[in-house]
């Protein structure tokens, strides 16, 4: 198990940097991973943050852009505009998840 | 334990997920040729897929393919096991009146259970993701179809040579 050290907290990665435990998040860690990959987060972030981390502790897996928007109710465009170029991927990061695996 | 932190002395960089540069210059262009409910989500998905990891993609509507930005059509694709060995049907039952009906409907359950949208809605979530959908002039012109026939979010219909230019130096999918 790889860890790594983002602004003093100390967690579990993956080769890639994604989280491997979810429990290890918490909003102030969100800030810093946010800070990592370049975002400030706003309320509008924050919507989606809350939502991919509640959708998780439901389902056991990371929501696709598809569900985010369908069950979560925020935009495609949106999120596009919140998480550029990558959003599903930037998503699952800043909270702390496993990129999602489903392909829609 | 291993630690893949790196850097010298104190100094180390976390590790971070490689999220790629802030603009990338990739681009895809898919062609749809086909018609059938099962060839229509390959490109659909696809061009999904490139979108959500930032690569500018195009869709090209041409000949059969047509029938996934005609407003008449675009929401009853049909599937049909006739000829298709992969069903792994019979094939002597196949043609039966009302297989093609049932295979369709099996089909579109299969993809609605995974959250997959339909056609429409499908293209729908493409274009908000920043994708572009063309068609084929020649076959409008076949088809005696105008832009008023297809679906709002066509952004025109162009011929080939100007979806060649369009898409410069992009990969392309021909389905």
């Amino acid at each position: 198990m790889t860890t790594t050290t983002i602004d003093g907290h100390i967690v579990h990665v993956n080769e890639e940097g994604f989280l491997t435990d979810p429990s290890e998040w918490d909003e102030q860690l969100a800030k810093s991973l946010a800070g990592q990959i370049g975002l400030d987060l706003t309320e509008e972030h924050w919507k989606a943050i809350r939502f991919l981390r509640d959708d998780y502790a439901a389902q056991g897996e990371t929501a696709t852009l598809r569900r985010i928007s369908t069950v979560g109710g925020i935009p495609t465009k949106q999120l596009f505009v919140l998480f550029p170029q990558k959003p599903a991927k930037k998503l699952a990061y800043v909270a702390g998840l496993p990129k999602p695996h489903g392909c829609v | 334990m291993t630690i893949t932190e790196t850097g010298t002395g104190t100094e180390t960089r976390p590790v971070v997920p490689d999220f790629g540069p802030t603009e990338t210059d990739r681009k895809l262009a898919i062609i749809c040729s086909k018609g059938n409910l099962d060839m229509a989500y390959p490109g659909l998905v696809l061009a999904n897929a490139a979108l959500g990891e930032g690569v500018e993609t195009h869709l090209f509507f041409t000949f059969w393919g047509f029938d996934m930005i005609n407003k008449k059509t675009m929401g009853d694709l049909k599937f049909t096991p006739v000829g298709n060995t992969a069903a792994h049907l019979p094939q002597g039952l196949t043609p039966l009146p009302g297989m093609t009906a049932m295979a369709t409907h099996m089909m579109k359950k299969s993809i609605a259970e995974l959250g997959v949208p339909e056609v429409p809605e499908f293209l729908q979530q493409i274009v908000d993701s920043g994708g572009h959908l063309w068609a084929c002039r020649m076959s409008a012109d076949m088809n005696h179809l105008t832009e008023e026939d297809l679906y709002d979010e066509v952004e025109g219909i162009i011929s080939a040579s100007d979806f060649i230019e369009k898409t410069e130096g992009a990969q392309l999918l021909f389905i």
